[in-house]
């Protein structure tokens, strides 16, 4: 009986997984230094899922604690990366990775 | 949800177990479609835009695991304010030009990601499922969900899991809490450090 069916905290870990897995062929496959963080964005958010289902799982609110921090730091390395984005792309307008084999200007 | 109110539910009524079937597929379509459309899109716009729908769908599951504070700071944080800065430096920079996917200037890189994508994700999986039977170990004392009922019969109030994670936030974990602070003013300054046009002493004079 379908109703007997119940998502499980495994079912959540396991699209965690796969979620990971497209962050990190995004990361190596594609090119475009902005792009490249949005894949890792995809990579955090991986992790906030698998936190999230194993604190439910574990009856530990410690791990939504963990999800808070990951937020957090989240947001600072995006203001980091961005700013280093925009000043590289400033001076060499169109660069993609593969041109970016240095941080001097 | 705790384990006592999951029984609750596939005991009580069977039709929440269904909706919850039901909300975890299509959240997750949500979730695996736009991290598809993030890596295959050929636009960085686009990417942006997929990158909204996983972050609303991961938003959903939040709320599936009555993890409502979460969701929202999800929705508002990520949805509201990262994104919308991707958003801004594309349009700013001006460097929403179509990348063309076809070609790839190692050619070995991209069978070789797959390769390693697909290894990454199967031993992940391989590791989930071997240990999903596993005792939990007994460290939590169990997570307060909105407008349940514990185990003595009182209603606890709509708000507990704020209230629970605020306990655990200011009282074991208030030293790390209190070093965001500094880690997001490091952060701010150093994106003013790097973004700053130097001006040229030149540009100075032919203004003036």
């Amino acid at each position: 009986m379908i109703a007997a069916i119940e998502p499980t905290s495994t079912w959540y870990l396991i699209l965690a997984a796969v979620v990971f897995g497209i962050g990190a062929v995004g990361v190596m496959v594609r090119r475009n230094p902005l792009v490249m963080f949005m894949c890792i964005e995809l990579m955090l958010n991986a992790v906030n899922l698998s936190f999230v289902a194993l604190s439910r799982r574990l009856g530990d609110i410690g791990g939504q604690t963990a999800v808070f921090f990951v937020l957090i730091v989240a947001a600072a390395e995006v203001v980091v990366g961005l700013g280093i984005i925009v000043s590289i792309l400033r001076r060499r307008p169109g660069a993609t990775a593969d041109d970016l084999s240095e941080l001097r200007g | 949800m705790s384990v006592v109110v999951g029984q609750q539910f596939s005991n009580g009524f069977a039709a929440v177990s269904l909706i919850d079937l039901i909300v975890f597929v299509i959240a997750s379509g949500m979730v695996l479609g736009g991290a598809v459309g993030v890596i295959a899109s050929r636009r960085p716009v686009h990417a942006a835009l997929s990158l909204v729908l996983t972050l609303f769908g991961v938003a959903v599951h939040f709320v599936a695991m009555e993890a409502h504070f979460l969701a929202a700071v999800q929705v508002i944080v990520y949805a509201g304010a990262i994104v919308v800065l991707f958003l801004f430096v594309i349009m700013l920079l001006g460097v929403d030009q179509a990348e063309d996917l076809r070609t790839e200037r190692l050619p070995i890189q991209r069978p070789l990601a797959a390769v390693m994508g697909l290894g990454v994700v199967g031993l992940l999986i391989a590791a989930i499922v071997a240990s999903r039977n596993t005792a939990p170990l007994s460290v939590g004392v169990g997570l307060d969900v909105a407008g349940q009922a514990t185990a003595d019969g009182a209603i606890v109030e709509n708000d507990a899991n704020i209230r629970q994670l605020a306990r655990n936030l200011f009282s074991d974990n208030v030293f790390a809490f209190e070093l965001t602070s500094v880690l997001l003013i490091v952060a701010v300054a150093a994106t003013v450090m790097l973004t700053r046009r130097e001006r040229k002493p030149v540009d100075d004079e032919a203004a003036t």
